[in-house]
């Protein structure tokens, strides 16, 4: 019983504090290593110097895989873009349903997601212009809470996206 | 030990509408710089460009209103917007500030990395508000002294500094 109650006092501490005293962890608006590999994953360099129609094809593009337009600037080169979609993963219902069933716990597990997405022109020289997208994702689970934020880095959905782009605008994206 | 973590929160939730630092003269001055020039659109542009290299995804940009603002996810939510005004005939203002989850960051430390990258992405020095007197003494990190050249800055990613700043 003692030990029962001591551990509940250490875990209200520890939420206490972590609920009134967040701090920003010192990497987060510093440059890396990591930081100049996801910009060349990020972004390629269009043979074009006309901004607009490029801008148009990647509307297009992330359009074509779902998502909806939320904000632009055209004389900045900016689009910004989101789309809501399940984020079920079997993995997690199998655990979930073993955790019910072993011990009669309800464990909450990942429901919805919202992934989101900036485009951004920016013109090198009068020949050609780099775009850039990232994404990155916010997941809810069944119990409506935040289970995850994150930046989406997979090489794969960037170079997919790339593809799709360049079959758009007929252009050859070329890597930075 | 409950009693000790709830007098670490706040009392009323509506304080926190009109909430301000204790500085505001402090708080001026960490999360701003002013650039040697009057190019706004090349200004939110690099801005925009330095958010989305430390991982940021842009979520409004208005060059009339020249601010841009961006949410950087990983495993916390940080919330930046940059201001970006004219100063007199030949400069150009530029202000952060950042919210981690629900706190305002009012730490110099972040806001100085920020603009380290924003100012190697400028090919600009980034000046420090004229600091008045004792304030001077928290901007001992980055005031550099004005020179129309861009001093040589060093970069973080050193094996390759002529392709990050091509870029």
């Amino acid at each position: 019983m003692k030990m029962v109650f001591r551990s509940f006092l250490i875990v209200f501490a520890l939420i206490s504090l972590v609920a009134c005293n967040q701090t920003i962890p010192k990497e987060a608006l510093q440059l890396s290593q990591e930081s100049f590999a996801l910009r060349q994953l990020q972004t390629r360099a269009f043979d074009t110097s006309d901004e607009k129609s490029l801008l148009v094809a990647g509307a297009g593009v992330l359009q074509d895989l779902g998502f909806n337009i939320d904000e632009s600037e055209i004389n900045l080169g900016v689009i910004v873009a989101s789309k809501d979609r399940d984020a079920t993963e079997a993995g997690q219902i199998a655990g979930a349903i073993f955790m019910a069933v072993m011990f009669g716990v309800n464990t909450p597990v990942d429901k919805n997601q919202k992934i989101r997405a900036s485009l951004i022109t920016n013109p090198i020289n009068t020949k050609q212009i780099n775009l850039r997208v990232t994404l990155q994702r916010i997941i809810w689970n069944t119990q409506g809470q935040v289970s995850r934020t994150e930046s989406i880095t997979q090489p794969e959905i960037y170079q997919e996206f790339f593809s799709k782009l360049s079959k758009s605008v007929f252009l050859e994206a070329n890597e930075i | 030990m409950a009693c000790l973590g709830l007098t670490a929160c706040q009392t009323t939730s509506m304080n926190q509408v009109m909430e301000s630092s204790g500085s505001q003269v402090q708080l001026r001055q960490m999360q701003t710089r002013t650039f040697d020039t009057t190019d706004h659109i090349k200004t939110l542009r690099t801005v925009i460009a330095t958010l989305q290299d430390l991982g940021f995804v842009i979520d409004k940009a208005d060059h009339d209103l020249g601010t841009v603002s961006g949410t950087k996810l990983d495993g916390y939510q940080l919330r930046m917007t940059v201001s970006v005004r004219s100063k007199g005939q030949t400069q150009t203002l530029v202000r952060a500030n950042a919210t981690y989850n629900v706190t305002p960051v009012e730490d110099p430390l972040p806001y100085q990395q920020f603009f380290t990258a924003l100012e190697k992405a400028m090919f600009l020095t980034a000046h420090t508000e004229s600091p008045s007197n004792e304030e001077a003494v928290m901007n001992k990190v980055s005031a550099p002294t004005h020179t129309d050249e861009p001093a040589p800055k060093p970069l973080e990613v050193e094996d390759k500094p002529s392709i990050w700043e091509e870029l």
